[in-house]
């Protein structure tokens, strides 16, 4: 934004900070994510990884600094040199353009698979009931879940629903993917199902910024290394650089611990 | 194996822990000698002696006449009053159900005015007796001789009516069993609201659903199965609740039997015929109940975890309070 020439980063984070309470979780975060890049976030629990994922699309408010999405303001508008915030359709419009994927589904658990899809493009994109089920469908081919249009969400291993889930957030045909830990709840045996998917689409040349703890992903898809500690970032880089050489002693201790 | 094992063995003994012990076929169903319970057998016995003894006694009673229970079961006059219960009962469970959707949403609100009036109504609601709230809803006419519509804080009225011509006894009755119910019926909406997952609502934001359509399209399909049952219990209640009515001359099925026996004197004689009207009341619609929980829940294995949980809180809650 700064310079014309300049392309939109998706993703710019300034000085941000959030805190709970007497709690600090966010302690000044500067961060940005370029187009088509893979972003991935690693640190300790605690860290305030998923609470700076959650802020850019505003599931959680930020006390201070900037969030740009594109280069529009996360939440608020700008006008005048005053911040005024979003009404609520706004902000919704403003999420439709961000998919993102949680570490427990979040499935709608009396909807079947394709009811879960189509729900919010029907809606929101305007796509008649047909073409909705047409997209839905090769959603689910894409994940690998094409017999499982009817299926309910119980009816689903925890990896499978994940799956939907993406195919879920894709429906919308965001520019933008977060994923909050999306293997976290899964058998290790599942994982590897979720990666995929989530490698093909960084291979697809989507956007993404993923919180972790795999860093073989980090490591084989990701542009770039986030550590995170104590709502600080750490340490960031090329992801083989900061595995093999973290600057920081704090960085270098975590990644040998889940290394 | 084990048969092997039994012809090793010898009546001169076999190590200790061996399987000589066992008898028959591993494969044989077990038969095993039951574990006796003697102190179940007494407490039986006794219990099937008191109520003979108890059946003796009333049937022999010569002061309480059963031949006059089939004379009023349909009497003309008892199935006014039954008919009356169940009008009584619907429109008071209709009023309380839309008041108790309105608090209960009022209670969930972001407008600390709106929630603090709900938490006012309902616990001002709950926790007085109905027979009193019946009561004072039927004597309103005395401090409030007319009713009417003045435009606040002037004297310009708009419209203005008797008290006593819109108060009626029946109208107090479904006015207080709707308030009162309305209170129960807004923490049993509350709850099955409350009960569908944060997560289900983030979901849907982050989807870019707005509020409003993730309320009726995520959030209440997923409620109303949990709210069901506890609702047809409030309802099961409201049928034999309905007798309060009677206090403030409702000829509903309690009222109308009164008026019977204070002619003949036949009380228990037609309490018990109130008494067998209102169980096949309760019973039919307990039965209705089931079959509607069956219909919500059928097909809807995603809601399997939703089913377990349903109902558990706000049943035990309420049944505490009152």
């Amino acid at each position: 934004m700064s310079t014309p020439t300049a392309p939109v980063p998706a993703v710019s984070a300034r000085a941000i900070r959030k805190s709970y309470g007497n709690n600090e979780v966010l302690c000044g975060i500067d961060l940005e994510v370029d187009a088509g890049q893979v972003q991935v976030i690693v640190g300790p629990s605690g860290s305030g990884k998923s609470t700076f994922l959650r802020c850019i699309n505003h599931l959680e408010r930020i006390d201070s600094g900037r969030l740009y999405v594109e280069g529009d303001l996360v939440g608020y508008r700008e006008h005048r040199g005053r911040l005024h915030e979003l009404r609520p359709q706004e902000v919704a419009r403003q999420r439709a353009r961000t998919g993102m994927v949680f570490q427990h589904f979040n499935l709608f658990a009396h909807m079947t698979v394709t009811q879960n899809i189509v729900e919010a493009p029907r809606h929101l994109r305007g796509l008649t009931k047909r073409d909705a089920v047409e997209l839905a469908h090769g959603l689910l081919q894409q994940v690998g879940l094409g017999d499982k249009a009817n299926a309910y969400p119980a009816e689903l291993s925890g990896g499978q629903q994940q799956r939907v889930a993406i195919a879920r957030a894709l429906a919308m045909e965001p520019r933008l993917m977060l994923f909050d830990e999306p293997t976290s709840a899964l058998d290790p045996e599942l994982v590897g199902d979720v990666l995929d998917v989530m490698r093909g689409l960084a291979e697809g040349g989507m956007t993404m910024v993923v919180v972790t703890h795999e860093m073989a992903f980090a490591r084989d898809v990701g542009d770039a290394l986030v550590v995170m500690a104590d709502g600080q970032v750490i340490e960031q880089g090329p992801p083989r650089d900061v595995l093999a050489n973290p600057a920081t002693e704090r960085a270098a201790k975590f990644l040998a611990r889940v290394h | 194996m084990l048969s092997a094992a039994s012809e090793m063995s010898t009546p001169t003994g076999t190590p200790a822990g061996g399987p000589s012990g066992a008898s028959g076929d591993v494969d044989e169903a077990i038969r095993a000698v039951p574990v006796r319970h003697p102190g179940r057998m007494v407490a039986g016995a006794v219990l099937v002696l008191l109520l003979v003894w108890l059946a003796i006694t009333v049937a022999g009673n010569e002061e309480f006449d059963f031949g006059v229970i089939p004379d009023y079961l349909f009497d003309p006059v008892i199935l006014d009053g039954v008919r009356l219960t169940l009008v009584l009962t619907v429109v008071s469970m209709a009023f309380g159900l839309v008041i108790g959707v309105v608090a209960a949403i009022g209670r969930l609100s972001d407008n600390p005015v709106l929630r603090w009036t709900a938490g006012a109504y309902i616990w001002l609601f709950r926790g007085t007796p109905v027979l009193v709230q019946l009561v004072f809803w039927f004597n309103i006419g005395i401090v409030f001789p007319t009713l009417g519509l003045t435009i606040p804080f002037t004297d310009v009225s708009l419209f203005s009516v008797e008290s006593n011509s819109v108060v009626t006894p029946l109208n107090a009755a479904i006015l207080g069993l709707g308030l009162n119910s309305g209170a129960y019926i807004a923490e049993i909406v509350r709850a099955g609201i409350t009960s569908v997952g944060r997560g289900q609502v983030e979901a849907a934001s982050a989807l870019g659903l707005e509020p409003r359509r993730t309320m009726r399209r995520i959030v209440l399909p997923q409620a109303i199965p949990v709210a069901v049952p506890p609702l047809g219990n409030e309802f099961v209640s409201m049928l034999k609740y309905s007798a309060l009515a009677s206090v403030i001359a409702v000829q509903e099925l309690l009222g109308s039997v009164e008026t019977i026996y204070s002619v003949n004197l036949r009380t228990l004689e037609l309490l018990v015929v109130a008494s067998i009207w209102y169980l096949a009341l309760t019973t039919l619609f307990s039965f209705l109940q089931s079959l509607l929980e069956r219909r919500l829940g059928r097909g809807r294995s995603g809601i399997a975890t939703v089913r377990a949980r349903r109902g558990r809180a706000p049943r035990r809650v309420r049944k505490a309070v009152r």
